[in-house]
């Protein structure tokens, strides 16, 4: 087993992302996910990379456009307020069909908001952020081994789809330190025939484009690109199942709000109360299987947030309306307690009794 | 056994640095362990806290709200977080800047003068290493074999020079009884 390092989750996504192959990374500093850049900044030159801090975030992402197009394992980094700024770009880079990251260590919101903690930034993530028909792949880690983790496997799924993908973390995720077993060396293992490399003058160009004046010919591009939607929304939701077997009730948590939701769930069950929990690991596509079979067992589900109640469509979605969905949640920086999640799920036995 | 530590006093004490130096402490022991600071402005002169939990179980939420072990170092976060102990726990005071006793009679205080101890020792700015010294007799959260080890880990190899005096603030907290 490799050895395992102390570090902070902004880090761990900096140096899993070296370890993945990308050596383009263009951000602007925002607290609380500065540390990817700083980090950026201390190796890429050690590496025969490029750092470069942008003049804004609309820079940055037109940036990771640029190279994205080159095919290139390309990146940026902010936080709420910053990724919104990005979003034009980010809906180019989806129009265009080019892989990229974009990292988001989320902050309460809206406008400038706070700099703690937050996950408001779901709908944004999950829905279009941007303009037009577009999906991200939303990767959400719950621990530092996971910012690592999940930065490399966002890589690989962009590469394979084409398609820009999204790390979504919140202020804690960021700023803890946890022991992390750091991903090997990897890189691009698909071919990229679309990209521009430079012809030699021996092939036909290629064009990196999101405008098509002619509407039969984007209304293709989009129904083809919703093909491959459909493809990854069965072939790659990822959730943690945990105490689910037995379970009467589910609560369904992603982030920081699943962790402080296991704790809730164990002493829980320590007091006799069969609840679980579902954790989405990817948010888009989101585990509406897994919710799904939930709903065939359980009573009722709960969704903790860190956000006014933003999955919590997702869920009912998923579940059909067969149970109730209740919400349990802080917000503008605020983090439910154990405590509070156990009253929630107490309140659902008592209605259900 | 888990132990959630709670450590809280003013930015440029220390704090977050005591807490790192525990956590790193439990990695080398083979535990699972967390830390998690406060960020933002606090960290440049106001109120500064960090939750370091350290356990033989893999770890839940890495937010201490009811901690085990509170270290406060200015009287601010013992007015604070005194209430949030866990009935049967210990807290910890440097009792040069926090002055008032602990109130609570349900669980262990020990009041340390490390700030004053640390200015008589010639090393002023280690009173957190003096309280983590203390912490470390009274709790056994980390063992006290292998300290350089762990010390080494979070000290940069440019201040090689501070290992020795860090060592030493260490092992004065400790052998306060």
């Amino acid at each position: 087993m490799a050895e395992k390092v102390l570090m902070k989750g902004n880090e761990a996504i900096a140096e899993a992302a070296i370890r993945a192959g990308c050596r383009h990374y263009f951000g602007y500093p925002i607290t609380p996910q500065t540390e990817v850049a700083a980090y950026m900044a201390k190796r890429m030159p050690k590496i025969g990379g490029t750092f470069l801090q942008a003049e804004s975030e609309i820079s940055a992402i037109n940036m990771v456009y640029g190279v994205a197009g080159t095919g290139k394992r390309v990146m940026t980094s902010s936080s709420s307020p910053g990724v919104s700024l990005k979003q034009e770009g980010i809906s180019y880079i989806a129009g265009a069909d080019l892989p990229a990251l974009i990292v988001n260590v989320q902050r309460g919101g809206p406008g400038l908001g706070g700099i703690q903690p937050s996950q408001s930034d779901y709908f944004q993530a999950t829905k279009g952020g941007g303009h037009g028909d577009y999906h991200l792949i939303v990767l959400t880690p719950d621990s530092v081994q996971e910012m690592a983790d999940l930065t490399a496997l966002a890589f690989d799924l962009a590469d394979k789809y084409r398609m820009p993908a999204m790390l979504l973390a919140d202020g804690t995720m960021g700023q803890m330190m946890e022991p992390v077993e750091l991903p090997p060396e990897s890189g691009c293992t698909v071919e990229k025939p679309w990209a521009v490399t430079g012809t030699n003058m021996a092939r036909k160009h290629n064009i990196i484009n999101s405008l098509y004046l002619d509407p039969e010919e984007l209304e293709k591009t989009n129904f083809e690109r919703f093909e491959r939607y459909r493809y990854i929304e069965e072939h790659e939701a990822r959730c943690e199942r945990y105490m689910m077997d037995d379970a009467e009730y589910c609560v369904v948590a992603f982030g920081i709000a699943a962790r402080v939701s296991k704790n809730a769930v164990s002493a829980l069950r320590k007091q006799g109360i069969k609840v679980g929990l579902i954790r989405p690991i990817t948010i888009w596509p989101f585990p509406k299987q897994a919710i799904a079979e939930a709903a065939e067992q359980v009573r009722a589900f709960v969704s903790v947030e860190l956000s006014m109640g933003q999955m919590i469509e997702d869920i009912r979605l998923a579940e059909q309306c067969r149970r109730p969905v209740t919400l349990c949640n802080r917000a503008g920086g605020m983090i439910p307690t154990p405590e509070q999640i156990m009253e929630a799920v107490k309140r659902l036995e008592g209605g259900n009794a | 056994m888990t132990a959630n530590i709670l450590l809280a006093g003013f930015g440029g004490q220390g704090i977050l640095f005591a807490g790192k130096f525990l956590a790193y402490k439990g990695l080398l022991e083979d535990k699972h362990i967390s830390w998690l600071p406060s960020y933002g402005p606090e960290m440049r002169g106001g109120t500064a806290n960090c939750s370091v939990i350290i356990s033989d179980d893999p770890i839940g939420s890495p937010i201490v709200s009811s901690p085990d072990i509170l270290v406060a170092m200015n009287l601010p976060s013992l007015d604070k977080y005194e209430k949030a102990v866990v009935p049967g726990g210990k807290i910890f005071v440097d009792s040069t800047l926090v002055g008032r006793a602990v109130a609570r009679t349900d669980v262990e205080s020990y009041c340390i003068p490390a700030t004053q101890l640390a200015v008589d020792m010639g090393i002023p700015t280690l009173a957190n290493m003096i309280m983590v010294g203390q912490l470390i007799r009274r709790t056994r959260a980390v063992s006290f074999e292998g300290l350089e080890a762990a010390l080494r880990k979070v000290v940069s190899a440019k201040h090689a020079d501070l290992l020795e005096v860090n060592l030493s603030a260490i092992r004065a907290g400790y052998d306060l009884a």
